[in-house]
């Protein structure tokens, strides 16, 4: 048992809870994240679309309009500074019929209340120019020239790490099983021991509403909405070049088409109410939908090429917004964070400290904060001059393990090292992009394996696939005696 | 230092090209192979069967690419193991890297692609399901089990009835697991014979063809997959469910060359095998680039990657001697009733030798049927078949006095029912 008291315990460390700890992490305080997997960023944060959205969603003096419009100007701050992959390429949303142009046009007015810069309507051939693999049957669009697409696990790093190098402790395998009330703060029950806060804050994704149960039941409804997607192989990457959406209806909005980060296309998502996080499954029916809808918007899409199916879990709640407000004192649920809550997580860090602050938390700066991050190598974006430079630096980012993607041994390696090394093959998947290929770690897998055992002194049984009992090799063969 | 040939790849179709192009009078040749030892797949293949046709005798895989890797010893030819070819250039300079030589750009007179194939996974094929570790390639397992001494399983369903899945079979049985069933979506199987009966029937291991599997389920490792028969368009049949608890999931689900580096060149590609579009001796659209064994189409048995990549090792040094081939009249290949590619996809008349192999592959089951080669007017040749299946490879050899006999600029590659 610990006698500590940290000023703030956040719960949670997907991007949200990342965003937080990292703002929190510029001023002197004590601050603690718990997450409950191996890993962070493992939950929705992994599993969504990856679109940092303009903000023209939003209903006007909503929550989401204000944080959203915000989020996407820190983004686009952050990204050079803390070195996540993000592109400001835009997003079109078609519109189908003369009804969908009415959409269009109450999204345009939205966008511009909500501060969206840059928002056109588009005629149907200006449209075609842009993206002549789009629909040709289209009405007209909306065009967002601030959306953007990010890797959501890399940018949740990013505040993650940042967080950590500038004092945040991380507890990850940490999961609160229960939460009591004491006379300064909180004292939160976990596998890994007792942590002792003065504000709790409760950024845990769809278990939120579990986790803030433990003290008190939150007024809101859960309601955990599932998606589903494809992601195509990179020979389909070039097939749009803006993020194209369809329509908003009340299930969501829509099935999108976009490129990714790493050049491959994403396609998806459906919605389907399910019962909590851990249903991320796929189904026929699920993936069905997703490629009828999607053809409406790309008719020549190519399910051939495929790499990859994956499904996620909204927080949605019964509330048209994000559910930050305080459950008592000194408890601060940051609950009912759907979309665009990857594109607002960062100013729902600066909106959970402002809320802090006027609680009566001191947010004095600290002298030594490091805004920026060590740039990591990326052997696969170097020229050939610099390949030949790091290659003669340090032998290992010439040996290239693997091949789909380029990512050599050098980077895996850096990543076992970095302030949150990684403890599993999708560990290592989501920071350096090895499996993330199409032959989905068939070949790089066994030698990530027994990279990361060599590296962190873990025995080879022990290395997971991904979340913790997620066990890859049973044993070793022929173990008899003789 | 200008290279006469440079080999990509050192598994069983590199070594091949490398030998027969520095028999044939290159005489520096060059092998980048990307891991850390020479055979390529064939060192993870640990069964025998290899090298009945090429060597007439039973090897083991690492046994069948030790004869070609004992071969090389005085030969001169260069190898670089550990390297990883990034690039090509259309004037055939390689850019490659790796610990020792650090980034490399080398010049070559000719290249010949060797790369070999990947496997096709989950993904590809959108299983749909929970997703939890226990879901691997055959391939990536019997890495782990052959060459890293791990098992990956104890209660094993496999998906697909290739070559790969129905050895993994085997092997994880003799290992101590449990193999509970063979799945097969087609209504035949896409290995060989030989595979189903010395892999399945002799341990009696189920092989469900027409099935394939609609669920999966386990949040950790894997718990249960759900198989169910498919009708004629592939699709599952409610209510013919079944219900494996299993902690494993072998996928042999088909292999796809890989050619990510003949792409990114310009090089003409053919949808049918994913492979490159090749000339009667193994020359792509790019002159002086050959390519040869998985990356240009799937082959069944290792003996023909032998063969098939000698010819284009001989061509290679050829090039290097005599230049560019002129075009002349060129013959393309088509498929016709019942064939799904050919390889080659291009025959150029005047430069073939005197005779050019034709290989193929089936669509379907057949019996006693006929392979024709017509111009579309004329049956040029005709061979007779007893048995055909999609999982074997098929091979005619057409004669030049008869290709030049073709009217027009195609040849089809049919099956004909034998009259009577």
């Amino acid at each position: 048992m610990e006698n500590r008291t940290y000023d703030i315990a956040v719960i949670g460390c997907g991007v949200v809870g990342a965003a937080i700890a990292r703002q929190l992490s510029k001023y002197r305080l004590s601050v603690c994240v718990l997450e409950k997997e191996n890993d962070i960023a493992v939950g929705t944060t992994k599993a969504n679309s990856a679109i940092i959205h303009a903000g023209y969603d939003p209903k006007p003096g909503s929550l989401m309009g204000k944080l959203n419009t915000r989020g996407v100007e820190i983004v686009k701050e952050l990204a050079p500074k803390l070195h996540f992959p993000y592109q400001p390429i835009g997003s079109l949303i078609l519109a189908f019929t003369e009804e969908n142009m009415k959409t269009v046009e109450v999204l345009y007015q939205r966008g511009r209340h909500n501060g969206v810069p840059g928002l056109q309507i588009l005629s149907a051939e200006e449209v075609r120019e842009m993206e002549p693999n789009v629909n040709p049957e289209i009405k007209g669009a909306l065009y967002a020239p601030s959306a953007g697409i990010v890797s959501p696990w890399r940018m949740a790093l990013a505040f993650a790490e940042s967080a950590v190098c500038n004092g945040v402790e991380l507890r990850r395998n940490s999961p609160v099983t229960g939460i009591a009330k004491t006379e300064d703060g909180y004292e939160l029950t976990t596998p890994s021991g007792t942590v002792k806060a003065r504000y709790v804050v409760n950024a845990s994704g769809v278990d939120a509403f579990a986790v803030a149960s433990l003290l008190k039941k939150p007024s809101y409804e859960l309601k955990p909405s599932r998606g589903e997607y494809y992601l195509m192989d990179k020979c389909a990457g070039n097939t749009v070049h803006h993020v194209i959406f369809q329509c908003p209806t009340e299930l969501g909005k829509g099935i999108l088409v976009s490129p990714t980060v790493d050049g491959n296309l994403i396609v998806g998502p459906n919605a389907e109410a399910v019962e909590g996080a851990k249903e991320t499954g796929t189904t026929a029916e699920g993936l069905a939908f997703v490629r009828k809808m999607a053809l409406l918007s790309v008719p020549d899409l190519n399910w051939r090429d495929s790499i990859r199916n994956f499904a996620g879990v909204r927080a949605n709640t019964n509330i048209d917004d994000f559910q930050i407000r305080w459950l008592e004192p000194g408890f601060l649920d940051v609950a009912g964070i759907k979309s665009p809550g990857l594109s607002s997580a960062p100013a729902i860090g600066e909106y959970v400290a402002e809320l802090l602050m006027q609680d009566g938390v001191k947010l004095l700066f600290k002298n030594d904060f490091q805004e920026e991050l060590p740039e990591r190598v990326h052997f696969k974006e170097l020229s050939a001059e610099e390949k030949a430079e790091v290659v003669r630096k340090n032998p290992l980012y010439g040996r290239i393990i693997c091949r789909c993607e380029t990512v050599t041994e050098g980077e895996m390696v850096d990543a076992l090292h970095s302030p949150i090394p990684p403890v599993s093959i999708d560990g290592i998947k989501r920071r350096c992009g090895a499996g993330m290929g199409r032959c989905q770690g068939g070949f790089c897998g066994p030698r990530v394996h027994e990279i990361i055992a060599r590296e962190t002194g873990m025995p080879m049984q022990d290395v997971m696939q991904d979340r913790a009992g997620m066990v890859i090799i049973t044993g070793e063969t022929k173990t008899g005696e003789r | 230092m200008k290279y006469d040939v440079i080999v990509i790849g050192g598994g069983p179709a590199g070594l091949a090209a490398a030998e027969e192009a520095r028999k044939n009078g290159a005489e520096h040749v060059l092998i980048l192979e990307r891991d850390k030892v020479l055979g390529g797949i064939l060192n993870q293949c640990i069964h025998n069967g290899f090298g009945l046709h090429y060597f007439k005798e039973e090897l083991t895989g690492p046994e069948y690419a030790g004869r070609f890797i004992e071969m090389l010893e005085g030969t001169g030819i260069e190898v670089k193991l550990d390297t990883m070819v990034l690039h090509i250039e259309n004037d055939r300079t390689v850019h490659a890297v790796n610990p020792t030589d650090g980034y490399m750009v080398l010049e070559a007179t000719s290249i010949v692609l060797a790369m070999g194939c990947r496997e096709r996974t989950r993904g590809a094929i959108a299983i749909p399901g929970e997703r939890p570790s226990g879901i691997f390639t055959a391939g990536a397992a019997q890495r782990y089990v052959n060459i890293e001494g791990y098992m990956v399983g104890k209660r094993v369903v496999i998906l697909g009835s290739g070559d790969i899945g129905l050895i993994m079979a085997r092997r994880m049985t003799l290992e101590g697991a449990k193999v509970l069933a063979c799945v097969e979506l087609m209504p035949y199987s896409g290995g060989l014979n030989r595979n189903i009966v010395q892999c399945l029937h002799d341990f009696n291991i189920p092989l469900y063809l027409s099935h394939t599997v609609v669920d999966i389920k386990g949040k950790e490792r894997l718990e249960q997959v759900t198989v169910a028969k498919v009708d004629e368009n592939r699709r599952p049949i409610p209510g013919t469910e079944m219900v494996f608890d299993c902690d494993t999931l072998l996928l042999s689900v088909g292999l796809i060359p890989e050619n990510e580096l003949t792409r990114e060149a310009g090089i003409t590609m053919d949808p049918r095998t994913n492979g490159a579009v090749v000339f009667e001796n193994m020359e792509t659209s790019l002159p002086g680039v050959f390519a040869c064994g998985n990356v240009v189409h799937v082959h069944d048995l290792v003996d023909y990657v032998t063969m098939e990549s000698q010819r284009a090792g001989k061509a290679a040094a050829e090039y290097g001697k005599a230049g560019e081939t002129p075009a002349g009249r060129i013959l393309e290949l088509q498929n016709g009733n019942g064939v799904s590619y050919t390889v080659p996809q291009r025959i150029r008349v005047e430069h073939m030798a005197k005779t050019a192999e034709i290989f193929f592959r089936v669509r379907n089951i057949y019996r006693n049927v006929e392979i024709q080669i017509t111009d579309g007017k004329t049956v040029l040749a005709h061979f007779a078949r007893e048995h055909m299946a999609p999982g074997e490879m098929e091979k005619v050899v057409l004669p030049k006095v008869l290709a030049e006999k073709a009217c027009g600029d195609t040849l089809t590659v049919q099956i004909v029912e034998k009259e009577g």
